[in-house]
């Protein structure tokens, strides 16, 4: 049957099982929005691109399925560059899809005209530029498998205007053909004995749970390996939730402010098992004096990742949960019960400094504020962040039992991530709680979408942490230049009159007794609700491995006098 | 140390660009580039030289970025099998009737060929080895060279023996280099 380009997008579109879009249209797109009124799909009206590239990322974190994002040609493509750009370093599946000038107007200038290939093409795992509306089928079947399989990431589809109107045959493609493109699935038998000899000799292991354990939704087998094998379990930021955080063997996460034992453990390893996580440098510290006494087993879908930052022992290329389920039969029990009790003295002497053992001050902290989040939710919402302090608190004591609800843009840091990727969240979850919690700076990046919120009633509560400081980099100014302080002193909008200027309604905490009856308010409210927090200005977020030290070089908080 | 790949990549337009562009991001510097058409008309054939600073570690890596990339079939790294290598140059020297037998007997040297000849210049057509190229190049630099141009080298394994292939499982790649690929390691 003939069918415009347009509505070949969406016959292909819906067969991926797509419901919601997230987009802005504009002159080069709209036949696409002119179709999309013909099939089964809700489309979300942002108010900025790079919102509808966040939300249809959060959606991918929480629901695991491949988001899905529009926008027109030229500025309407390039506002949605640090979203694909955010959803590539964190590795996740969203379709973006473009509108372009005709095509036979490519390559004069034409009016919003932008080479939106040649920009994406870093920043995305693959792209396309379709000129033809034969090629549309093909194309989009192949961007959602592309985006979806072995290490997932963004896929950009340019559409030339007149490839969405002019006619073609419909035919849904039966499968893809993509001779180039065959992620591996097992790891080779020899690599894996390998690994058990290293297991089988190991004293002090340690499992670095990484992004990867969610992609390839190897939770269960993480847990059933850890257990067999009494391996404790250190994450990375983006691996937060894989592993119960109330697990006798979860260490929380490693790395630039990971937890003091944590970062012990992983320097005094003799194996590290290191699942679905790439040895980021903010992992890491410096790699000159990288877990030095560790023998290194990497499990990774993708090759390049092998040896990159980190040279290992032995790489094991496959899909997490297809390796995990080989390995586990292969391993024999441990009880590690040495090396559990010394990771767990270096605990205790690093919880002493702990900031939850303070006694109130009449201050409001952020770590304290995200513990009573915590508490009133039970642990159980889905929670984003935006980048900062706020950020490293929140991952620090939202303590996780469930995976894939926790959404931070890791591997970017995108500030204005948090609301936007919450509302995305919320989609993917209607009936959960969904909390934003932002910083007073990120969150001006993208609070325009607020409005979005009200409009889709998005039952979002947000949780400004407003310290008047872009607070992150006011710590690594007092940290590392003399507290010469520059450009960090920020000036806010009354926070509540914006939100209520957007319909939403919002509340001012500055006292200790009214953080429980706030947030209990805003869970009463169904709809998007904005407190604002005005936190202790200059507090630091601890531990910290300053950039290039060792990873056991940290700087504590110091003690309370 | 240079290292030469040869990479099979589906013949679509954006595929060179997205070679080039890789090589760019991931900081290598490509020494030479050919492409062109193979036996088969869906797919490009690259003969690629990178200047590889740590050795195997950087073809590794090279391979492995390579094959993120969608379009890219296959690739084989042929720096230490028994291979035939060529490059082939077109070099215009300004010389007239009087040095031209000069120029003839060089060429003759090196199995090169006049191929064109104009009142005061001439054109050689040189195939062969980057080596073999390098030092007809320096024999008639004197003579006055006013232009040149080359290919870029291709290469062929010889037999029926491929190159290495280091990305087990990738594309259905065997799996039996993956010792190798743990043995790298520094
Ligand atoms: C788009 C973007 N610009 C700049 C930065 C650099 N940066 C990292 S954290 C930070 C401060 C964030 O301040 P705020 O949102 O108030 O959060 P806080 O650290 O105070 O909790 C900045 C500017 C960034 N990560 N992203
Ligand atoms: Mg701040």
């Amino acid at each position: 049957m003939k069918k415009t380009g347009a509505e070949i997008l969406w016959e292909c579109v819906v067969r991926e099982g797509v419901e919601v879009v997230f987009g802005y249209p504009g002159g080069a797109n709209m036949p696409i929005y002119d179709a999309m009124l013909s099939y089964p799909i809700h489309h979300v009206l942002v108010r900025h691109e790079q919102g509808a590239a966040h939300m249809a990322d959060g959606y991918a974190r929480a629901s695991g399925k491949v988001g899905m994002a529009l926008a027109t040609s030229g500025p309407g493509a390039t506002n949605l560059i640090t979203g694909i750009a955010t959803a590539m370093m964190d590795s996740v599946p969203v379709v973006f899809v473009t509108g372009q000038v005709a095509a036979h107007l490519i390559g004069g200038d034409a009016f919003q005209e932008v080479d939106v290939t040649g920009i994406t093409l870093p920043i995305t795992k693959h792209n396309y530029l379709i000129t033809r509306a034969d090629e549309i089928a093909e194309v989009v079947r192949e961007a959602f498998y592309i985006a979806r399989s072995g290490r997932p990431g963004p896929v950009l589809i340019d559409i030339c205007k007149n490839a969405q109107v002019e006619q073609a045959e419909f035919k849904y493609p039966a499968d893809v053909k993509l001779p180039g493109y065959q992620p591996v699935d097992h790891a080779p038998k020899d690599s894996l004995e390998h690994a058990v000899k290293l297991i089988e000799k190991s004293q002090r292991p340690i499992i670095l749970c990484g992004h990867g354990v969610l992609m390839s939704n190897a939770e269960e087998a993480l847990i059933n390996f850890a257990i067999k094998t009494q391996t404790p379990v250190a994450s990375t930021l983006l691996g937060l939730g894989a592993f119960p955080a109330s697990h006798e063997l979860s260490l929380g996460m490693m790395g630039m402010h990971g937890e003091v034992h944590t970062n012990m453990a992983i320097q005094n390893s003799d194996l590290i098992l290191a699942f679905g996580m790439r040895f980021d440098d903010r992992v890491t510290g410096t790699l000159k004096t990288y877990a030095p006494h560790a023998k290194k087993i990497h499990v990774e879908i993708d090759p390049s990742e092998v040896h990159k930052n980190v040279a290992v022992d032995v790489p094991l290329v496959g899909n997490l949960k297809t390796v995990l389920t080989d390995l586990i039969p292969m391993v024999d029990e441990y009880d590690h019960e040495e090396w559990k009790k010394q990771i767990n003295e270096w605990k205790a002497e690093g919880d002493s400094r702990s900031i939850m053992n303070w006694d109130p001050d009449g201050k409001l902290h952020v770590a304290h504020l995200v513990a009573d989040i915590w508490k009133a939710t039970g642990g159980n919402a889905i929670v984003t962040t935006d980048v900062g302090q706020h950020q490293m608190w929140t991952a620090q004591y939202y303590a996780l039992d469930r995976p894939n609800r926790w959404l931070t843009s890791g591997g970017a840091g995108t500030m204005g991530f948090g609301l936007p990727s919450a509302i995305g969240a919320w989609f993917a979850n209607k009936e959960e709680e969904v909390w934003a919690v932002a910083g007073d700076g990120g969150f001006q990046m993208t609070a325009a979408e607020l409005t979005t919120a009200v409009q889709e009633n998005a039952n979002v509560k947000v949780a400004i942490m407003n310290n008047s400081f872009l607070g992150m980099v006011r710590q690594w100014q007092e940290f590392f230049f003399e507290k010469r302080y520059s450009a960090v002193n920020m000036l806010s909008p009354n926070f509540v009159k914006l939100a209520e200027a957007h319909n939403v309604p919002a509340r001012l905490v500055t006292k200790l007794e009214e953080v429980d009856e706030a947030i209990a308010w805003a869970r009463s409210i169904k709809g998007p609700t904005v407190i604002e927090f005005r936190v202790e200005q200059e507090e630091a977020v601890y531990p910290m491995v300053p950039a290039g030290a060792a990873l056991d070089q940290m700087i504590q908080r110091p003690l309370k006098s | 140390m240079n290292y030469t790949f040869i990479a099979l990549v589906e013949n679509k337009p954006g595929v060179l660009n997205r070679v080039a562009s890789l090589f760019r991001r991931r900081n290598f510097n490509i020494e030479s580039l050919a492409v062109g058409r193979t036996e088969k008309p869906d797919i490009s054939r690259m003969t690629v030289v990178v200047d590889c600073p740590n050795g195997d570690m950087d073809a590794h890596k090279i391979e492995a970025n390579l094959y993120k990339l969608v379009n890219v079939i296959d690739v084989q790294d042929v720096t230490h099998q028994p291979s035939v290598t060529r490059d082939l140059a077109l070099i215009k020297v300004m010389v007239g009737p009087d040095k031209r037998a000069e120029v003839n007997s060089l060429a003759e040297i090196f199995r090169a060929r006049i191929v064109d000849v104009a009142a005061d210049s001439l054109i050689v057509e040189i195939t062969g080895t980057e080596d073999k190229i390098e030092g007809m190049i320096e024999l008639l630099r004197p003579l006055g060279i006013v232009e040149m141009v080359r290919t870029g080298q291709v290469s062929m394994t010889r037999g029926v023996t491929d190159g290495v292939r280091r990305m087990p499982g990738v594309n259905g790649n065997r799996f039996e280099d993956l010792s190798e690929m743990a043995e790298m390691a520094p």
